[in-house]
């Protein structure tokens, strides 16, 4: 038996910041050394295996990095979609590998340019997409069919996806040939970013009929990112990201199950999309356990016989929330941490925080470092060289473990409610999330925690310390001036025609409502219509304000 | 005699198409914790439902919080509500994703204190205890 290892007087710092030496930032407590009675439980074959293979503990391809690199991809759009493409053709220009569209605000919620709910928000914090015309601008001079695309948008997300599906169309690119990603991941926006148009049962209705749409029609294209970035945005622990995410994912699967899809014609496609957060291993260990948590749920419970079905991909941005409006520089060097952890973690793609998000959308400076960050670690650190460099360390194996542990005892907790929308809609999820976000709050306040720049270290008027992007206010009445030229010169009576085909859609479960949207894009109806012609039958959702 | 004992009454409040509401909870408990009372109005209200909802309330703040950079638009916009409306005694602050030079911009314009990410609690309770003290000293 291993000699256990001892010590007399646990050590511990004192000062500002210590409260926390025993702790992640989850709250997961630490012990100060761990040795070999702590994988006491671990079965190697069982609960590690081979990179590659069931579990996928320790990832999901047998070379990893050092077959392929992950995929750099920047997400990226501001302003109208002539502006975000010439940003498009800069990233592909610096060696970026694939897309990433970012929209405003108007668009992500459904409303035009020129609607009065998006005064002040056209082109702030994305790009504005109110057409099939925008959307063709956003790709001009791009090949659709050799880069893949990521869209993360969620209420309207079948709208986006039926007009990029038209745009490449217009360009002669068949659907078939489309590669990428749309995120369309409804729970979590009840959960955490608040981006939802119509209630949860419709909107689950719609993300199955995309799945059905995309398996038959779309092979290429991962039908939903299911994703945690946006809960522990929202001031979750890292395992109420990994087990809210994963509880989302089974619950996608079971909607489409029941709708009378194989689990294996759809599950190959689904694909997660995580935090990565400043906790070093806790990030590492988090994406570890998520990949075994839904290889087991996946092949034991759901019944998936396909291998690729069990393996749980992922793209990862680094945390927005971790960086600072104070010292912005400092930033650089939080991403770095966070880009390298999610990279130890096994990601297939990622996003590296450009230093000046939290004060307004990236520059052009700001993004190519963040862009040369993940090059310098891909190219620099030799990371890459060593497939799951961690593998079988004490503490890493040992904190999976746990993480694992506290994520099922989370799946318990929702099953008693019923599954996952209804603890949605008992606001379980919400208030767990929220007491998480006070708690640690008040970690910085009391210094257990420090923030460099925030809390400790501080310099005065350090926010000035790097140029900011400005979008110019003249986007707005510009893009509220096109969408309003672009319905003049369109045939209404399409655009009616269309609108009602959609319509029955909506109201007949039985019609795949995809289709009737590409129509409908196709005859010019803006967002706003299609969203509005959708509400007319689904009505809106609306929350009870709780904190 | 104004009534020193009543807690004071904050709006905490979410505009526009913002859905970024995780520091607006942290605000609204916090104050909560020291003492005052809150109202969370929740998401997506009209800068006119916000001062509407202050004045029904009898609030001493508003505190409007917006990261979606929309600021420039919806902080004039509950400013030219309270006007409209005849009031000047309510405190009007905020926070959220606001650049530097927008913040001196706000304040230029009527906007009492802009509180970026990072500021701490304490600051913010104390902002509100010591302006909306004094509202309260004048209306009672």
């Amino acid at each position: 038996m291993a000699k256990m290892i001892e010590r007399a007087t646990p050590l511990k710092r004192s000062g500002p910041g210590s409260g926390a030496t025993d702790r992640t930032i989850s709250d997961i407590p630490l012990k100060e050394l761990y040795g070999p009675e702590d994988l006491a439980g671990l079965d190697l074959e069982r609960d590690l295996g081979q990179p590659g293979e069931y579990p996928y503990t320790r990832g999901i391809h047998p070379s990893m990095y050092r077959g392929r690199l992950w995929t750099m991809r920047q997400f990226a759009g501001f302003g109208n979609a002539k502006q975000t493409n010439e940003r498009y053709h800069f990233l592909l220009a610096q060696g970026q590998m694939g897309l990433s569209v970012a929209f405003d605000m108007p668009t992500l919620m459904g409303y035009d340019s020129d609607a009065p709910q998006s005064l002040g928000e056209v082109g702030k914090c994305g790009v504005a997409i109110d057409s099939l015309a925008d959307m063709e601008q956003l790709f001009d001079g791009i090949d659709m069919g050799a880069i893949t695309t990521s869209m993360t948008i969620n209420g309207p997300a079948c709208i986006a996806l039926a007009q990029y599906v038209a745009a490449a169309e217009k360009k002669g690119i068949p659907r078939r040939a489309l590669g990428g990603t749309i995120q369309a991941d409804i729970l979590k926006e009840y959960i955490a970013q608040k981006e939802w148009i119509f209630p949860p049962r419709p909107h689950v209705r719609i993300i199955v009929d995309m799945m059905k749409f995309c398996t038959e029609q779309m092979p290429k294209w991962n039908t939903i990112s299911i994703s945690g970035y946006h809960i522990r945005e929202a001031g979750s622990t890292a395992v109420q990201e990994l087990a809210f995410t994963l509880a989302d994912g089974f619950a996608y699967v079971e909607a489409a199950t029941k709708a009378g899809m194989d689990v294996d014609s759809f599950a190959p496609r689904l694909s997660f999309f995580f935090n990565s957060h400043i906790d070093f291993f806790e990030e590492i260990c988090k994406f570890r356990a998520a990949r075994r948590i839904y290889a087991r749920h996946m092949r034991e419970k759901y019944g998936a016989k396909d291998p690729r079905s069990w393996q749980l991909r992922f793209h990862t941005q680094t945390a927005g929330c971790s960086a600072t409006a104070q010292q912005p520089l400092n930033n650089v060097a939080r991403v770095a941490f966070e880009a390298m952890a999610a990279v130890l973690g096994g990601t297939q793609s990622l996003h590296t925080n450009s230093m000046d998000e939290v004060l307004a959308l990236p520059s052009e400076r700001a993004v190519e470092v963040a862009l040369r960050t993940q090059q310098v670690l891909a190219y620099e650190t030799n990371v890459t060289n060593v497939v799951d460099p961690l593998g079988g360390s004490y503490f890493i194996e040992s904190l999976t473990d746990e993480m694992e542990r506290q994520a099922e005892d989370y799946f318990r907790q929702i099953e008693e409610y019923g599954g996952c929308i209804e603890a949605i809609e008992a606001g379980f999820l919400q208030k767990e999330i929220a007491d998480a976000s006070y708690a640690y709050q008040r970690s910085l306040e009391t210094q257990e925690r420090i923030i460099v720049g925030v809390n400790a270290f501080e310099r005065e008027g350090s926010e000035k310390d790097i140029e900011l992007l400005r979008i110019e206010p003249k986007v707005e009445a510009e893009q509220a001036q096109r969408v309003k030229g672009m319905r003049t010169h369109r045939d209404a009576g399409d655009v009616d025609r269309a609108l009602a085909a959609l319509k029955r859609a909506c109201t007949d479960q039985s019609i795949n409502v995809m289709p009737p949207l590409i129509d409908a894009v196709n005859a010019m109806a803006t967002e706003g219509e299609i969203v509005e012609a959708m509400v007319s039958v689904y009505g809106r959702y609306t929350e009870t304000p709780r904190y | 005699m104004p009534d020193h004992k009543r807690p004071l009454r904050v709006i905490v409040a979410k505009a526009g198409l913002d859905g970024h509401d995780r520091g607006a909870k942290v605000i609204a408990r916090a104050l909560r914790d020291a003492g005052m009372e809150v109202i969370y109005t929740g998401l997506f209200q009209t800068p006119e439902q916000i001062v509407n909802t202050a004045i029904q309330e009898d609030a001493d703040g508003i505190g409007l919080s917006i990261l979606s950079g929309a600021h420039m638009t919806l902080f004039p916009l509950v400013v030219e509500q309270l006007k409209a409306k005849g009031v000047d005694d309510i405190v009007f602050f905020g926070g959220g994703t606001i650049p530097p030079d927008d913040a001196v911009e706000l304040k230029r314009l009527g906007v009492r204190e802009i509180f970026t990410p990072g500021a701490p609690l304490s600051d913010i309770i104390k902002f509100i205890e010591r302006e909306c003290g004094k509202r309260r000293e004048l209306v009672g």
